[in-house]
């Protein structure tokens, strides 16, 4: 991935690829092509997203927000008006979205948001603030989640409305390449057309789903760069006058890292398919997300040490995927909720609180 | 204008050949296999002919059962149809040429274009075949080509320089690297080209006019050695050039 790690340092994304990867059908894979999608499956959409995180995380969330966050909702929830305005924009990358529901004080438990609407004449009024919005500060479009009576609702928020503002956070250690923002809604007047159909915790986990099912395929992607990089340095390293390749402990780690790449591939071909059969439960996505995640992150430690002092260099990939993949861990449910959520489903005991 | 455009299906750059256990074909195991990446350049500018002018890429290739992946991926790049000319044996260049022209024969193609030669037998001579047998105008190499109603005009590498050249269709052109940048597939192209229709039909017979007898890898490169100005050292040098070199 050409000027990644330039981005990286530089804590920037790289623009010039959006309508890149909206011209090869990268945004909107699953969205029938009469909206500009791809009109493509599941599978297809995991595998993109697995050749993205292979080049940077940062590519990969862009990615699944655009697909899963922001496409997939307006697709499913919002008016065929809404639908021809924003679908075939956002598949070209002429526009871009965002999704907001986490909130300073509210990350795991997403169902104690402040964030709040109001019935007025001719639509709602919006107050709160959202944190760790990936794209927020690019986006012409958001996919927002307020309580309204009550309920939590989605609502389209575009830019330039006013009183919506969306400060970019910085000093990020992790997903540099990446946008990260604040979204800030003071009294936002949000038209009655812009509300989606759908209402409670099910209309922002249904997103969600088939963001982590992209995850789960994505992180796959920067486990077999890190892979690929270790092979070829084992094999061109020479200590105590052999390649380090040809020691056992080194054997070992590449061992370990293709057996668990291979097992989280296995485990992806299967929820792929399960998922394109509309047979995915929440819960396999769930584990395939808890697995992959950690799995990745273990191969860029393994990696790490394969390398030696030369894995903290940006001539190799390692340290950017290590540090991305340590957000990774924690968004889109943490490593633990995940666990929460399949302990819960064995034994049908909620251990949330 | 109707383009048709021959792709091959060749061992993927990154791979390391080994020699089969015949001693004249490569050992397939493992080994990646791609469409010549000539012949994207190739199937690039039949697409972009195709675009300004209107009518049709389809494109040809002449192999085995395998080769349909490589007619799906022209497919997806664009191409409406492909032709598999059956066959699962190695062909030489003039049944390969021979088989294609039967194509060309039997569809009013206005151009034919090839990549300049396919990387893995680097044999380069379908262009020059294809224009004798169906007794068409040929040009090799062509780095930039312009055409106009039937008038053909471009660019074509030589040693140390260049040629301009003029020709009129229906013509064959095989193209060289450079000439444009190929595209990537499109998403929504990947999966329509599933559904394109593939003519699949059996190689003819032909006469053969060349076989393959052995292949083998390149030797190694010697290490070279580093001798300094040392009494020692010339002595060394004076030995390794009279025992090992056995040039004094």
């Amino acid at each position: 991935m050409p000027n990644i790690e330039h981005h990286y340092m530089e804590g920037t994304f790289p623009m010039d690829m959006i309508p890149k990867m909206g011209e090869i059908g990268l945004f909107g894979v699953t969205i029938p092509e009469e909206y500009g999608g791809a009109g493509a499956n599941y599978t297809a959409y995991g595998l993109a997203m697995q050749e993205l995180e292979r080049g940077d995380s940062a590519f990969r969330s862009f990615a699944s927000v655009q697909n899963s966050l922001v496409m997939f909702p307006i697709y499913t929830y919002a008016s065929e008006e809404q639908k021809k305005k924003w679908l075939p924009k956002l598949a070209s990358g002429e526009a871009i979205g965002c999704f907001g529901l986490t909130e300073p004080d509210f990350g795991s438990n997403p169902s104690g948001m402040i964030t709040n609407a109001n019935k007025v004449d001719g639509g709602y009024i919006l107050n709160g603030a959202k944190m760790w919005i990936t794209n927020g500060t690019l986006a012409d479009v958001g996919v927002v989640w307020a309580k309204l009576d009550g309920k939590i609702t989605g609502f389209l928020i575009e830019k330039g409305m006013e009183g919506f503002s969306a400060p970019v956070m910085k000093g990020k250690h992790s997903l540099r390449a990446s946008v990260t923002s604040e979204l800030i809604f003071q009294d936002v007047f949000i038209p009655d057309a812009n509300r989606l159909d759908v209402n409670g915790l099910r209309g922002p986990l249904s997103c969600l789903t088939n963001a982590r099912y992209g995850i789960a395929y994505g992180v796959i992607g920067a486990a077999m760069q890190v892979y690929e990089s270790s092979v070829n340095y084992s094999k061109s390293r020479i200590q105590f006058g052999k390649p380090i390749g040809g020691f056992q402990l080194i054997q070992e780690k590449l061992v370990w890292m293709l057996n668990e790449i291979t097992k989280a591939q296995l485990i992806m071909q299967r929820l792929g398919r399960l998922m394109d059969e509309k047979r995915a439960r929440n819960e396999q996505v769930s584990l395939a997300k808890r697995n992959n995640v950690w799995m990745a992150l273990e191969c860029c430690r393994l990696a790490r040490e394969i390398h030696g002092a030369n894995g903290i260099l940006s001539e190799y990939p390692i340290m950017r995927h290590a540090n991305n993949l340590e957000s990774v861990k924690t968004y889109e449910g943490t490593h633990d909720i995940h666990t929460l959520i399949l302990g819960q489903d064995i034994t049908g005991e909620s251990a949330f609180m | 204008m109707n383009v048709l455009v021959c792709v091959s299906r060749v061992p993927d750059t990154a791979t390391r050949v080994e020699i089969g256990a015949d001693g004249k074909s490569i050992n397939n195991n493992g080994v990646k296999y791609i469409l010549n990446p000539y012949d994207e350049y190739a199937l690039e500018e039949g697409l972009r002919l195709v675009e300004k002018n209107g009518g049709e890429v389809t494109v040809c290739t002449v192999g085995a059962d395998v080769c349909v992946d490589i007619l799906r991926t022209s497919l997806a790049m664009g191409a409406e149809k492909a032709v598999h000319i059956k066959s699962e044996e190695t062909l030489d260049s003039f049944s390969v040429a021979k088989n294609i022209a039967e194509v060309a024969k039997s569809a009013n193609y206005d151009v034919i274009i090839l990549g300049r030669q396919s990387i893995d037998f680097d044999s380069f001579q379908m262009v020059s075949m294809l224009g004798e047998m169906l007794e068409l105008p040929s040009v090799s190499m062509v780095a930039k080509l312009d055409i106009n109603g039937t008038l053909v005009t471009g660019e074509r590498d030589i040693e140390g320089g260049k040629e301009i050249f003029e020709t009129s269709l229906p013509a064959v052109i095989s193209v060289q690297k450079g000439i444009n940048e190929p595209r990537y597939p499109k998403l929504p192209q990947i999966m329509k080209a599933k559904s394109k229709p593939i003519d699949a039909r059996p190689a003819i017979e032909t006469e053969k006019y060349t076989s393959v007898l052995s292949m083998e890898i390149p030797a190694k490169q010697r290490v070279g050695k580093i001798l300094t100005d040392s009494d020692s050292d010339i002595n060394e040098l004076v030995r390794l050039l009279r025992e090992e070199a056995k040039v004094i």
